[in-house]
């Protein structure tokens, strides 16, 4: 038992919302538990400055931001080197599920905007960037899930919240694309043994599948009640 | 071995449409291992041995021999670069655009000028994405006034109908000059231009119900400033159309 009373391979509440936005082409909104993540997506468009262009394949521009009230203390706002990172591991953890080929020398621009941080910032992320891509009608192998799992007390536990992120011996995001049965992104915040990584990997593809069916019930919903 | 979608199943990008080798991948599909899985979000669409998706969303990708509505963006020497609201500019250069001879260095604005919008024909798509237009075709020309409306591309089959029997129902009963880009562009000029607008709009949205012509017919019937049904069929029988059941 955890100390918001979940079972150690439970999910927090999890809401997952597409089309929430009318400018952007595509859009999403994730809640996962206190972590509220909505993302926009434009493209694929024509790709400026030049230089950034590939002759071959699209070039992913993503933007993970975390809004000034987004956390306990109030977050200076604009782009640090943590965001920095976040933005190039989420970008590389959703290019493997694009058909880059079929839009050579184009970009696609994907906002991540975090409005409340309690921990795997960067998963509610991604999954929100996923559904966004889908609703942006970009050609896709498959949704991206993601979320983070751990070791608190001798349990591996999933989706940790940040008070329990101080107590775990290593959190570990990942993304996993079901359809493919890959996984994009893969971190460690800490030390675990090999065994452990093995065991909390497990624990959190199961709980990316189970992210994964709110992500398409979600893609669903939207276009079902479009068609109404 | 199997087909595991009924046709217009709505599916996200990664769900499996069929099993085995038995079918092959169309549009909006591919192939993964021994299954086909879906590309996008959209409807699912089965062509005897073909099973693909028709996409919900999404920007135009263009193909040769699209007509498309465009507007020009840039008059170099001897071009005209257009937009033609996909990611990639196109070309049209100008053989492709007048049948009259073209002093070398004269000043291509009198044809066509920036701003102007013109209805043209892909005449090619290169693997690198540079687009060919031409003039040189049956309905293409610069259309002047009106207003232009966009919608999903990959719901035009639809604005148009059957043998054209959707749009030419909306022309009839506003009285509207309508022409439809391949690229989700619809130029719309006449009296009732508003009315046209909100009617191609109800098509963008209600794309996939069923029996959508006669609901389109009902509200256009509703709508005041609408040509009286006798007048329409008048019209109807002089352009020698079929209406759809």
């Amino acid at each position: 038992m955890r100390a918001d009373g979940r079972a150690s391979e439970e999910l927090r509440e999890l809401v997952v919302k597409a089309g929430v936005f009318k400018n952007a082409e595509g859009s999403a909104y994730v809640k996962m538990g206190n972590t509220v993540a909505v993302a926009g997506v434009y493209g694929p468009r024509e790709l400026f400055p030049k230089f950034l262009q590939k002759a071959d394949r699209v070039h992913l521009k993503c933007r993970y931001n975390m809004a000034p009230f987004s956390t306990k203390d109030r977050k200076r706002p604009g782009q640090d080197r943590r965001s920095q990172e976040i933005s190039k591991v989420v970008a590389d953890a959703l290019e493997p599920v694009i058909f880059t080929k079929e839009f050579p020398k184009t970009g696609i621009d994907i906002y991540i905007e975090i409005l409340q941080g309690d921990a795997g910032t960067r998963c509610a992320g991604i999954n929100a960037a996923s559904v966004a891509l889908a609703d942006a009608g970009i050609p896709m192998r498959g949704l991206v899930a993601a979320v983070a799992a751990g070791k608190v007390d001798g349990d591996y536990v999933l989706d940790l919240t940040y008070n329990e992120e101080e107590k775990t011996k290593a959190d570990v995001p990942v993304a996993y694309a079901p359809s493919m049965k890959k996984i994009t992104l893969l971190q460690m915040d800490g030390d675990l043994s090999q065994e452990d990584v093995k065991n909390v990997v497990d624990v959190a593809i199961k709980g990316c599948e189970k992210v994964h069916e709110a992500q398409v019930g979600a893609l669903k919903n939207k276009y079902k009640e479009a068609m109404l | 071995m199997a087909i595991l979608k009924n046709e217009k199943d709505l599916v996200v990008p990664g769900e499996v449409l069929a099993e085995g080798l038995d079918y092959l991948p169309g549009y909006g599909a591919f192939r993964e291992g021994d299954k086909i899985l879906a590309k996008n979000v959209g409807i699912v669409s089965i062509r005897e041995r073909n099973v693909g998706v028709t996409a919900l969303s999404g920007r135009y990708m263009p193909k040769a021999g699209d007509k498309v509505i465009g507007e020009v963006l840039d008059v170099q020497m001897s071009t005209w670069f257009l937009d033609i609201n996909s990611p990639y500019q196109a070309s049209l250069s100008i053989g492709e655009a007048s049948e009259e001879y073209v002093e070398r260095g004269a000043d291509l604005s009198r044809y066509f000028d920036v701003g102007d919008v013109l209805y043209a024909k892909i005449i090619s798509v290169s693997k690198h994405k540079n687009i060919q237009l031409t003039m040189k075709d049956i309905m293409c020309k610069k259309l002047r006034g009106g207003k232009i409306v966009n919608i999903t591309p990959s719901k035009v089959p639809r604005l148009i109908g059957k043998a054209g029997s959707m749009i030419s129902m909306i022309k009839e009963k506003t009285g509207c000059n309508i022409v439809i880009g391949q690229n989700g562009r619809v130029w719309i000029k006449g009296e009732n231009e508003d009315l046209a607008t909100q009617a191609v709009a109800m098509v963008n949205e209600k794309s996939h119900l069923d029996g959508l012509t006669n609901t389109v017919t009902e509200f256009l019937n509703a709508s005041p400033g609408v040509k009286t049904t006798s007048e329409a069929k008048v019209f109807e029988y002089v352009e020698g159309e079929t209406n759809e059941s």
